[in-house]
């Protein structure tokens, strides 16, 4: 028994310092919850890959997309932005490649956009044979018909930069250099030798900004890009193209913005609803189970307190959905606290020891306790495999909830009964241990 | 034990439940949420005093946003609906909620059609899944039960249980649609496929105790009609149902009362999913599953 008692008094120091740790670094911010955009107000965008084009390794070139956006969007100086790949679901479609962008604390979604898709796309494409060079700077219906597909693109670029006045002819002039990576400088030199003679194109966004004719091949891998370029354009290009060409041409599909105010009451709310959720569920139990419910309501908070401990730790992002979650998981945790009970006193009805009862209640609520919860994990890995974020929020912290509440109930309870340790069949006893609202 | 014993009674009220629910489902349709048909959704506040719905209307419709509608928000705000936006309209939808009074945005969605229609198609699909898993993982679980039932009788009747547990919340979704435009939305699915595991749940502790009865009978060999087995096993399970649905209930209660307006449709869903799914696993299940093997019995 004082194994028990011991293992109780263990048990509520971890609560105890768990509890202490949340608060401390809530207060500090040393590790705040991480909250959804639905909570912290901002914006989502959607945007899909149109990858038709990429002739490489399809992966290579998404990430490299994802990359670059990402450098993109962290110019935007905001905290915490979020870039990931996507992949549609195959089922409904083709499966889309897409990309979620996650800027916490924007709310001006059109400017975001603006300065995304402001990026430009360059493309180095060859003229076809027999094909007449289109004007630089402007676009022709035909142009695809004239170029081949693009050969380089801007995920071949390692770096651009600005120069003025290079060679002869372009004296005074702003000519972009593009330094391209290894994999670059090989296609490039490739290209320029096996084509001395031939042109290419090198496109911006879909225009033919240059279309120069290949003198000699070039093997040191760069490449000078001599448009008619005032210095100020230049010096945004290249900016542009160090900071993210993008490699691979994006549409936008879908975006989501959500102000702070809203986000907030939100929280506000939801930390109401499950301080008084809790403080009901607390009144319910101990009203009917008396002591058990008494030490099921420790038990309880013992659950809080590992839950909220992992969400930070893992970190879970937690949206309203996920506090819905939690909240439900409150209802839903003492059941197994439930369920062992019930045992408990069909076996105190038998005329057995509390201490019986208590071991023999376990016991048998154990089968009934994992079958049952088993369907609801089925539920959230479903769950968690069908939704989009908001979704998963809602799923995982579900999951995490049936399985911390199983292991609390088995655990925690179970020693905190223990530690009791009554061996009595007083009636004070029976009476603490009974249950029902009658008296 | 009663709900046995007048288990046709309970059959016929919770079949003309079901097709009462059905039939209001039927009859009003359900609002289908942008999550799945793809559009824009615009929450915007007017601290200063709202104008009036139609000049919103007239001035988001005059901006270039197609089929737009138009409902108000608590005291001082609108939610507006609208077809997918243009690049052009998504642009200028700032100024154009301005009308007389100073605008506060506080949401912004704008979904594409394809995203609408994927989420569409995996909601279903996850349904199916879950019913479909459930099926499986109850049958598995007793499959040690073959007699006098066998466990596939289990899982089936699982199954026609969870119809019902869907059937219910969908019809009294349906009634909020018309009463206060409540939308279907991936949070609504959310609400139901949670309502299934905790129906099944419910329904497998019954259950469970039948399987534990019936091998302590057959371990003393005692014998005892399967009714009475039945009967007994809900009598000993009942007010742990009862009490573990007002705990979860409790706590829904309070996401519904005090909890964030984005979840309060999702916590009235589950509210009505836990009360169904408590009943048809007392009032349903069991009394299903007596019925087949009296119909076996009688049979054989």
């Amino acid at each position: 028994m004082w194994k028990y008692r011991l293992g109780a008094l263990f048990i509520l120091l971890v609560g105890g310092l768990l509890g202490w740790y949340l608060y401390s670094s809530e207060v500090s911010g040393s590790r705040e919850f991480r909250l959804g955009l639905d909570l912290s107000g901002g914006t989502q965008l959607l945007y899909k890959a149109d990858t038709s084009a990429i002739a490489g390794d399809l992966e290579e070139s998404l990430d490299a997309l994802r990359e670059t956006i990402e450098r993109r969007v962290n110019l935007f100086g905001v905290a915490e932005p979020i870039v990931q790949r996507e992949k549609g679901s195959s089922i409904a479609g083709e499966g889309e490649q897409r990309l979620i962008i996650e800027l916490p604390g924007v709310t001006d979604a059109n400017e975001a956009i603006r300065q995304i898709g402001e990026t430009p796309v360059l493309e180095f494409r060859m003229l076809n044979e027999g094909a007449m060079a289109p004007q630089e700077g402007t676009t022709t219906p035909t142009v695809d018909e004239q170029f081949g597909p693009a050969i380089l693109t801007g995920r071949h670029i390692s770096r651009a930069e600005l120069q003025f006045g290079q060679g002869t002819g372009l004296a005074n002039q702003a000519v972009v250099v593009i330094h391209f990576n290894t994999e670059g400088r090989d296609i490039f030199a490739e290209t320029t030798r096996n084509g001395v003679g031939k042109v290419f194109g090198i496109f911006l966004d879909g225009v033919p900004i240059s279309t120069p004719v290949i003198n000699e091949p070039i093997p040191d891998g760069t490449a000078v890009i001599s448009g008619s370029f005032t210095p100020d354009e230049a010096r945004e290009l290249v900016r542009n193209l160090n900071f993210g060409a993008l490699p691979v041409p994006i549409e936008l599909v879908s975006t989501e913005t959500v102000s702070g105010t809203l986000g907030g009451e939100a929280v506000k709310d939801g930390i109401m609803a499950g301080l008084i959720g809790f403080a009901a569920v607390a009144f319910f139990m101990i009203l009917w189970y008396r002591l058990p419910g008494f030490l099921a309501v420790l038990a309880l908070s013992v659950y809080v307190v590992i839950s909220l401990a992992l969400f930070k730790l893992i970190p879970v992002t937690l949206t309203a959905a996920g506090i819905a979650a939690f909240i439900l998981s409150i209802g839903m945790a003492v059941d197994a606290n439930v369920l062992i009970f019930a045992r408990m006193r069909e076996e105190l009805a038998k005329g057995k020891s509390t201490d019986e009862a208590i071991h023999d209640g376990f016991a048998r609520a154990w089968l009934s306790i994992r079958d049952s919860n088993i369907s609801s994990i089925i539920s959230a890995i479903i769950l968690f495999w069908f939704g989009t974020s908001i979704i998963k929020g809602f799923a995982l912290v579900f999951g995490l909830g049936v399985v911390i509440s199983m292991f609390t109930a088995i655990t925690v309870s179970r020693t905190f009964l223990l530690a009791l340790g009554s061996k009595g069949r007083t009636s004070l006893s029976r009476f603490l241990f009974g249950s029902g609202i009658k008296i | 034990m009663m709900i046995i014993k007048y288990r046709n009674i309970f059959f016929a009220l919770t079949v003309a439940f079901t097709v009462a629910a059905l039939g209001v489902l039927g009859f009003l349709g359900l609002n289908i949420g942008t999550d799945f048909t793809g559009g824009a959704l615009i929450e915007v506040r007017y601290p200063e005093g709202r104008p009036s719905s139609e000049d919103l209307q007239r001035s988001l419709t005059n901006a270039g946003l197609e089929s737009v509608t138009v409902r108000g928000a608590g005291e001082d705000g609108y939610i507006v609906r609208a077809a997918p936006l243009s690049p052009e309209a998504r642009n200028v939808v700032a100024q154009a909620v301005n009308v007389g009074s100073q605008p506060v945005l506080q949401r912004f969605t704008d979904v594409g059609p394809s995203i609408g229609s994927e989420l569409r198609t995996k909601a279903l699909i996850a349904l199916a899944l879950v019913a479909l898993c459930i099926t499986l993982y109850v049958a598995f679980v007793f499959r040690k039960v073959s007699k006098p039932v066998s466990s596939w009788v289990y899982g089936v009747i699982t199954v026609i249980t969870l119809l019902h547990d869907i059937a219910i919340p969908l019809g009294a979704f349906a009634i909020f649609g018309y009463l206060w435009g409540a939308q279907v939305d991936a949070l609504f699915v959310t609400a139901i496929l949670t309502v299934l595991g905790y129906s099944v749940h419910d329904t497998i502790v019954v259950f469970d105790r039948t399987r534990e009865n019936l091998r302590l009978n057959e371990e003393a060999k005692r014998k005892e009609d399967f009714e009475h087995v039945a009967g007994r096993s809900i009598e000993q399970t009942f007010v742990r149902s009862v009490n573990t649905s007002m705990t979860t209930l409790i706590s829904l209660g309070a996401l519904f009362f005090f909890g964030p307006v984005a979840t309060q449709d999702f916590a009235l869903t589950l509210i009505i999913g836990v009360i169904t799914g408590t009943y048809s696993s007392i009032a349903v299940a069991t009394p299903l599953l007596v019925a087949y093997e009296r119909f076996r019995a009688k049979r054989a």
